[in-house]
């Protein structure tokens, strides 16, 4: 093949393919969780195309945009589609997102050598948390608001008199406005291509190290005479051709909302958001999206200390900053939940009711024993971190095999 | 793990649950058929005749209605009273000032009304079937569904005037202990209780007190074309979007089968 060995020459095309995909060679066990990696890409391509797309025809004014997502909605051809696969793909992220983080953490593959690969991992959510929030202001109905406002006063709680400053700063104005819109909108555009480097710089992390797997074992210490791993096959086509499976299974699923559901009951699209944004009416129940809940619920359940909001501000960015510590918090001898013993198994369990509980207890209006509930599962959160060099160290694991198994 | 999927599912189940419910009546039954265009186009003239004079459908144009049957002069002869061009927005002439003034509060934009209010159609249903008399109120009526609400009963020469029968109830703290038919009744009851027991009285029923020009069935009618109407306008692309969906999935399910196989094929040497 002449003509490839001239663009090699230039530039290293084969030799990127095969050291990616051809002879990446990835563990040959891979189960259900591991689809949620290349599915996150996916919906990450169709955000970034869709919304190219809506901001042609969008207009960032506080006068215009709602209007003008009504245009896009009934007078762009196939503006509906556009818009439904924009929205309900935001939430499709985040869900794909929590599975594929979900992975990470009963196959320990936040564990040595994948400590940067993980924050990395983190990195991209909250950049996806930034992006989300900027983004669901650009309807400008009155949950875009609120939801705003509420969120970007969580700044103006910082103390010793920055708070307010900051807040401001953010907003561009005392109170969100057209200003707010216009930078969010510039935001919302700008960071999709962030996220993009991001997960490039991922995906260059992981294929440094390698992929974990459902048993945790590390593949390449078992080559074979040709330094392949026995337990490897290359990602190309092996699971090129599986995760097309995948995305046709999650399409029928992803479409089959945008289809037939695309507001999902008022969770994808919140009713108050089809009136437009009002300032002199705030909302009875400011909700935010499901996928913010479980924060928003941690942030709720910390009473105010000295007549400020802040701590509860705390706990809700500690929720998110303790994340970054995972890979040092677990000393299990062993990665997987396979071979991790019943503490770690009942602590996982307890996290996963957690997380949810506080995504339900969020999307509702509070009342005294829920907000005992929130605060009972807040610290039940930051327990399963905090207790975790403890838990893991005690647990009574089994022994992991040499070789990965079925 | 398949325990921990079907548990994080059945987590989520009280959710929906929940925020499916809310306060006020339960709404009737509008039973509307967005296939049916002799509603949607009854819909539209009623909508045209009885709310636009103050309420717009600012997002909607009246070339829309070309998509459920109406040729373009049927639009121009019955809906647009003021002239204009068929692809002009459903706007009014009443601005959010002088509403503020006649009604006390702006008159809302009816697009999307059917998307914002809980159970839609339905709601849209009971609101328009429920207003009563209410001498308390500046324009003499009030609404089940929409308490104080500021609009009159603009349809009242249809439908005739309903009064309400009301029942007391006797909260003491959330719980309803006691329910009566009259105030006397209700007042001796209170007599040796508590001053947590409050007393409240609460639309029972409504009465048709003076018959109007329709029938009551005539009239359901009525209220059920207005919904089916609105429903439509908040999202015109619904059925379409529906229909189109079909074969997406029927597509999806044919990829999803086909891709399965590849992998099998493929997979067939890997142990």
């Amino acid at each position: 093949m002449s003509f490839m060995n001239w663009i090699d020459e230039r530039f290293p095309a084969t030799k990127v393919w095969n050291e990616h995909l051809a002879q990446y060679y990835a563990p040959k066990n891979f189960n259900f969780w591991y689809f949620f990696g290349s599915l996150a890409m996916l919906v990450l391509v169709n955000q970034i195309v869709t919304g190219v797309w809506l901001a042609m025809m969008y207009k960032p004014s506080a006068t215009e945009a709602f209007a003008s997502v009504e245009y896009i909605m009934r007078d762009v051809e196939y503006g509906w589609l556009l818009r439904y696969l924009h929205s309900t793909g935001a939430s499709m992220f985040f869900l794909v997102v929590y599975l594929h983080m979900f992975r990470g953490l009963i196959y320990g593959s936040y564990r040595k050598p994948r400590e940067l690969l993980w924050i990395i991992g983190v990195i991209i959510y909250v950049a996806m948390m930034a992006t989300a929030f900027m983004g669901y202001l650009l309807p400008w109905g009155q949950m875009s608001y609120w939801g705003a406002q509420v969120i970007v006063n969580l700044f103006a709680a910082f103390p010793f008199g920055i708070g307010e400053p900051l807040s401001v700063w953010i907003r561009g104005d005392y109170v969100i406005s057209d200003a707010t819109l216009n930078r969010f909108f510039a935001l919302h555009f700008l960071l999709p291509f962030v996220l993009a480097a991001l997960v490039f710089i991922h995906i260059v992390a992981l294929h440094k190290v390698g992929s974990n797997n459902p048993d945790g074992i590390e593949i390449k210490k078992n080559k074979d005479e040709n330094g392949i791993p026995k337990d490897g096959i290359p990602f190309h086509p092996y699971y090129t051709v599986k995760d097309v499976v995948g995305v046709g299974v999650f399409m029928i699923f992803f479409l089959g909302i945008v289809f037939f559901w695309p507001d999902f009951g008022g969770f994808f699209l919140e009713a108050p958001n089809f009136e437009p944004a009002n300032p002199l009416k705030t909302p009875e129940h400011i909700v935010p999206v499901w996928y913010f809940t479980p924060f928003y619920a941690m942030l709720r359940a910390v009473p105010p200390m000295l007549n400020s909001q802040f701590p509860g501000v705390v706990v809700m960015f500690a929720a998110i900053i303790v994340l970054f510590f995972l890979p040092w918090l677990d000393r299990s001898p062993v990665k997987s939940i396979r071979y991790k013993g019943m503490l770690f198994k009942g602590a996982i369990a307890t996290f996963v009711v957690t997380f949810v509980a506080l995504a339900a207890l969020g999307t509702l209006p509070s009342t005294p024993t829920r907000t005992l509930l929130a605060q009972i599962f807040t610290a039940l959160y930051f327990a399963f971190f905090l207790l975790m060099p403890f838990y893991s160290k005690m647990d009574k694991t089994k022994p992991v095999p040499e070789r990965v198994t079925k | 793990m398949k325990k921990l999927i079907v548990g994080m599912i059945l987590a989520l189940l009280p959710v929906t649950g929940m925020s499916a419910g809310g306060g006020g009546p339960a709404p009737l039954q509008a039973n509307i058929d967005l296939s049916n265009h002799a509603s949607i186009q009854r819909g539209a003239k009623l909508f045209a005749n009885y709310c636009m004079g103050c309420h717009s459908a600012k997002y909607v144009r009246y070339k829309l209605f070309t998509e459920v049957g109406l040729s373009e002069d049927d639009i121009k002869d019955n809906l647009m009273f003021a002239g204009g061009k068929i692809g002009d927005l459903m706007t009014i002439a009443m601005t959010d000032e002088d509403a503020g003034g006649w009604f006390g509060a702006p008159a809302p934009d009816l697009t999307l009304t059917a998307r914002i209010r809980p159970g839609g159609a339905d709601w849209i249903y009971s609101y328009l079937k429920s207003f009563y008399v209410d001498p308390s109120r500046p324009l003499g009526v009030n609404n089940t569904y929409f308490s104080n609400v500021g609009m009159p009963h603009v349809l009242w020469e249809m439908q005739g005037i309903q009064t309400p029968v009301y029942k007391y109830e006797i909260h003491h703290g959330s719980d309803t202990v006691a329910v009566f038919d009259t105030e006397a009744e209700a007042d001796a009851y209170l007599k040796d209780k508590d001053e947590n027991h409050r007393l409240e009285r609460v639309v029972d029923r409504l009465e048709m007190a003076q018959a109007g020009t329709l029938s009551a069935a005539e009239y359901d009618q009525v209220a059920r074309d207005l919904a089916t109407f609105m429903t439509y306008i908040a999202e015109p692309i619904k059925l379409e979007r529906q229909r189109m969906g079909i074969w997406v999935m029927l597509f999806l399910v044919v990829f999803t089968v086909l891709a399965y196989f590849m992998k099998k094929e493929w997979w067939k040497d890997v142990h």
